[in-house]
């Protein structure tokens, strides 16, 4: 190297960044720095902060506290809008391009100043359409739909409008998720030139091999913190892993007291093409509590979702305590014995406009005559038994769902299901977004209904969570179920698992 | 706020309304007049039934003008013919049981938004009524007004009918599971499919259940005059949504009852009378239902953005 001027100060750097939603804490003081004409690596599970990071660095959330330097600016108050013009841009997993308009129209959109009256140049427009596409590789008209394009293509857009918008820095979001190899060696290419442009890129991924194959550098994020930035040459697969997971399950969690019992429902091979779910097969037993690990985007919301014949199976035998059960709706699913508690219950879980007692009896209409007269006393009853027992906090049966904690909304969500008499109780991300104590106090019901004989599986992507309340851990990646792990299994394996490693390598 | 503080506040708007008529115009009372707007109204009251169950599970329909014509000249010909009223009723709500099982079946059979599908019914049946009948008149036969009963009796019968119809509607809602569901899908449609209830069935029985009680309503309004005209019922689609948008029915769906909406009715409807009476020129009619719709839907605005900014 040549003994020149100091090295160029980096393009960005933060330091000590925190941001905190409500009690949550999703960052407790980062330190991240990037330099020009690298490819930063950005690693972590699920909920490690990746997303709030990346929101930060594009201005979509203000930091709490630390800063933000770019380019030797400390900034406060970055915004979306202040981000574009430093030069940061963000390419999602999704595109967010406008499908019914075309390539040069969406390029337009982003990159021409602004002005409600301005005249458009339409050659002009495609001119420099024509030239930002060759210059990412992309063979694209500048005429067609964005809608006829594939992912890829309209990746490739997205990036085109981030060389065009002179981004110095470039945040990519999992790129290579919906992307085959072919596609993917293009793409990396495409990353490659725009470092030796001197372009720093953020690239978050959960596939070690691409960090190996393009990253310079590589930051994890474990619970909000860093837990250390390294040149990648200078670790290894297991390495990361390791830094990934790195801690005890901290939490107290109430013990199992499963010895085994009935099997209760049993999956062979069960495939659901369009639900990309395959070849699944498991047995849960009553009392057991099974747990569904894996990272997002694995399949297992989509496992659950064929059980509940929300998208049915079309391959493989569903057994429900021996017999064969192929349920085509929720409706069916229901009368079966099956209830799921779905993942994003300020959707679909509790109805906001409706009171508490409405809301717990909702599914147990279906199962009723239409013409059933419904005894409100009796609702408001069983309302009263539920609020008790799963200790809802709230101000009656009869205030809407709205007003309810997060914890407690979920309580309801799962009162609703427990009012069903189910076999098969299915719990997609249970304590998501849940405080402590109500998450605590949710592990104890789970429990507890497991006690009683319930056959419970639990898709959940915190890990403490999975190793805590376990009797088996089934591991899914890329909508196969992998893996199956004893309870007593340790953070690393289930980690190595869900990321596609080989144990044995993990291990060593 | 108390969770029923639209259907209250209707009702007592309502009741100031009375009030002020008692005391400035007590000529309102007279038995006989007020009898007769009560039964004018009481095919619409039974027509708003249907709308409010439609609005509560989030759909529009828009056609009940053009299916009431319908029906009314389908049922008036039938009479003419000299079906008797128990064979003209019946067919009169299959004949409105039908369209609304046309519109059910675009809405939730094939998915397409209720307001541009009834939009065309309301076209297509208008259009075809028309085409057919030439803007001819149907005379009915005797016997049929009133029954071939006395007015008083028929008028009486014709409230009635209506009032059980709004009292079975009432308890239906929130009694029969049934009715539950019509909250569910129209809150979230998503949320009810996992609870497993079977949203677009949900949606179609709806459209079925107002275009029967169109096909009652327009059997109602026949006997109430020697001859039917095809333009009878133009301008019901208004008058209905309205009455069940001021009587607190959200028009984002899930929330509200046939009770609120009764309320909403009867205060539109003292609109015209009560002007009359107070000697106000009549041309401030339709200014004040519009200004009263407005206040109700600014209302259910102000409500939406306080339950948001409660818990969002």
């Amino acid at each position: 190297m040549l003994s020149g001027p100091p090295p160029p100060p980096p393009l960005l750097t933060l330091r000590r960044a925190a941001k905190n939603f409500g009690g949550v804490r999703a960052l407790r003081g980062v330190d991240f720095d990037l330099q020009a004409g690298e490819v930063h690596a950005l690693l972590g599970e699920n909920g490690a902060g990746k997303s709030t990071l990346i929101k930060i660095i594009t201005g979509a959330h203000q930091p709490d506290a630390g800063e933000i330097i770019v380019a030797g600016r400390s900034l406060t108050g970055l915004t979306p809008s202040l981000a574009q013009q430093l030069g940061i841009a963000c390419i999602y997993q999704q595109p967010a391009l406008f499908p019914d308009l075309t390539v040069a129209e969406n390029i337009g959109l982003r990159l021409e100043p602004a002005g409600s009256m301005r005249r458009i140049n339409w050659s002009q427009r495609r001119q420099r359409a024509l030239e930002l596409l060759a210059r990412v590789g992309a063979n694209l008209s500048p005429e067609a739909e964005v809608r006829t394009l594939s992912m890829p293509e309209q990746q490739l857009v997205e990036i085109a409008c981030a060389v065009g918008a002179g981004a110095r820095i470039v945040v990519m979001d999992e790129p290579t998720a919906s992307l085959t190899s072919r596609e993917q060696d293009r793409l990396f290419t495409v990353v490659r030139e725009l470092r030796s442009s001197g372009v720093g890129i953020i690239y978050i991924s959960h596939r070690l091999d691409e960090i190996f194959t393009l990253a310079d550098r590589v930051t994890v994020l474990r619970d909000g913190e860093s837990v250390g930035t390294q040149p990648v040459s200078a670790i290894t697969h297991a390495g990361l892993i390791k830094l990934m997971v790195g801690r005890e399950v901290d939490q107290l969690y109430p013990p199992t007291e499963f010895t085994g019992g009935e099997i209760v429902l049993e999956l062979r091979n069960v495939g659901c093409a369009a639900a990309g779910v395959y070849n699944v097969s498991l047995a849960v037993r009553a009392g057991e509590v099974f747990g569904l690990a894996g990272l997002v985007g694995a399949g297992r919301s989509e496992l659950a979702r064929v059980l509940f014949g929300l998208t049915p199976a079309d391959r493989g035998e569903i057994l429900l305590c021996g017999k064969p059960i192929t349920p085509r709706s929720p409706a069916e699913a229901v009368a079966l014995g099956l209830a799921y508690v779905p993942e994003d219950r300020r959707r679909h879980g509790v109805v906001l406009e409706l009171p508490i007692d409405q809301n717990i009896t909702m599914a147990i209409h279906a199962r009723l005559f239409p013409t059933a007269w419904l005894k409100l006393g009796t609702e408001r009853k069983l309302a009263l038994d539920f609020i008790r027992d799963l200790a809802v906090k709230c101000a009656g049966p009869q205030a809407p769902g709205g007003s309810l904690s997060g914890g407690n909304q979920q309580k309801v969500s799962l009162a609703r299901w427990l009012a069903t008499q189910p076999k098969i109780l299915i719990l997609d991300e249970p304590t998501q977004g849940v405080d402590v104590g109500a998450k605590s106090e949710i592990h104890r019901i789970i429990r507890q209904l497991a006690k009683a004989g319930l056959a419970v599986i639990m898709i959940s992507s915190d890990l403490p969570e999975i190793l805590g309340m376990s009797d088996r851990i089934g591991v899914m990646r890329g909508g196969k179920l992998t893996t199956i792990l004893p309870g007593q299994s340790d953070a690393h394996a289930v980690m190595a698992a869900a990321l596609g490693q080989e144990l044995a390598k993990g291990a060593a | 706020m108390n969770r029923y503080f639209r259907e209250i506040s209707v009702t007592v708007a309502l009741g100031l309304v009375l009030l002020v008529m008692a005391g400035f115009a007590p000529g309102f009372y007279q038995a006989q007049p007020l009898l007769s707007l009560i039964t004018r109204e009481a095919p619409t009251l039974v027509v708003m039934c249907g709308m409010a169950l439609i609005i509560i599970s989030r759909q529009i329909d828009i056609s009940v003008g053009s299916q009431f014509s319908v029906c009314s000249i389908g049922a008036g010909l039938l009479a003419a013919r000299g079906w008797p009223l128990v064979a003209v009723l019946p067919a009169a709500m299959m004949m409105g049981a039908a369209f609304g099982a046309f519109n059910g079946w675009l809405i939730a059979g094939l998915r397409l938004p209720s307001i541009v599908v009834t939009l065309a019914t309301m076209v297509m049946l208008r259009q075809g009524l028309n085409l057919l009948q030439q803007g001819a008149f149907v005379n009915l036969p005797d016997g049929v007004q009133w029954f071939g009963l006395s007015q008083t009796v028929g008028q009486w019968t014709l409230v009635a009918a209506a009032l059980s119809l709004l009292l079975a509607c009432g308890l239906f809602m929130r009694h029969v599971a049934a009715g539950r569901w019509v909250y569910a899908v129209g809150t979230d449609a998503e949320a009810a499919r996992l609870a497993g209830i079977r949203p677009h069935w949900v949606t179609f029985l709806v459209f079925v259940f107002v275009g029967a009680l169109t096909g009652l309503a327009a059997t109602m309004n026949l006997v109430q005059s020697p001859q039917i005209q095809p333009l009878v019922g133009s301008g019901l689609e208004l008058k209905v949504i309205a009455a069940v948008v001021v009587g607190g029915v959200a028009i984002s769906g899930g929330r509200g009852n046939v009770w609120g909406a009764f309320a909403g009715l009867l205060l539109l409807a003292c609109v015209s009378p009560a002007l009359t009476h107070l000697h106000v020129e009549a041309y401030w009619e339709k200014a004040i239902q519009g200004m009263i719709i407005l206040l109700a839907v600014v209302a259910d605005g102000l409500r939406q953005r306080g339950l948001k900014g409660g818990h969002g």
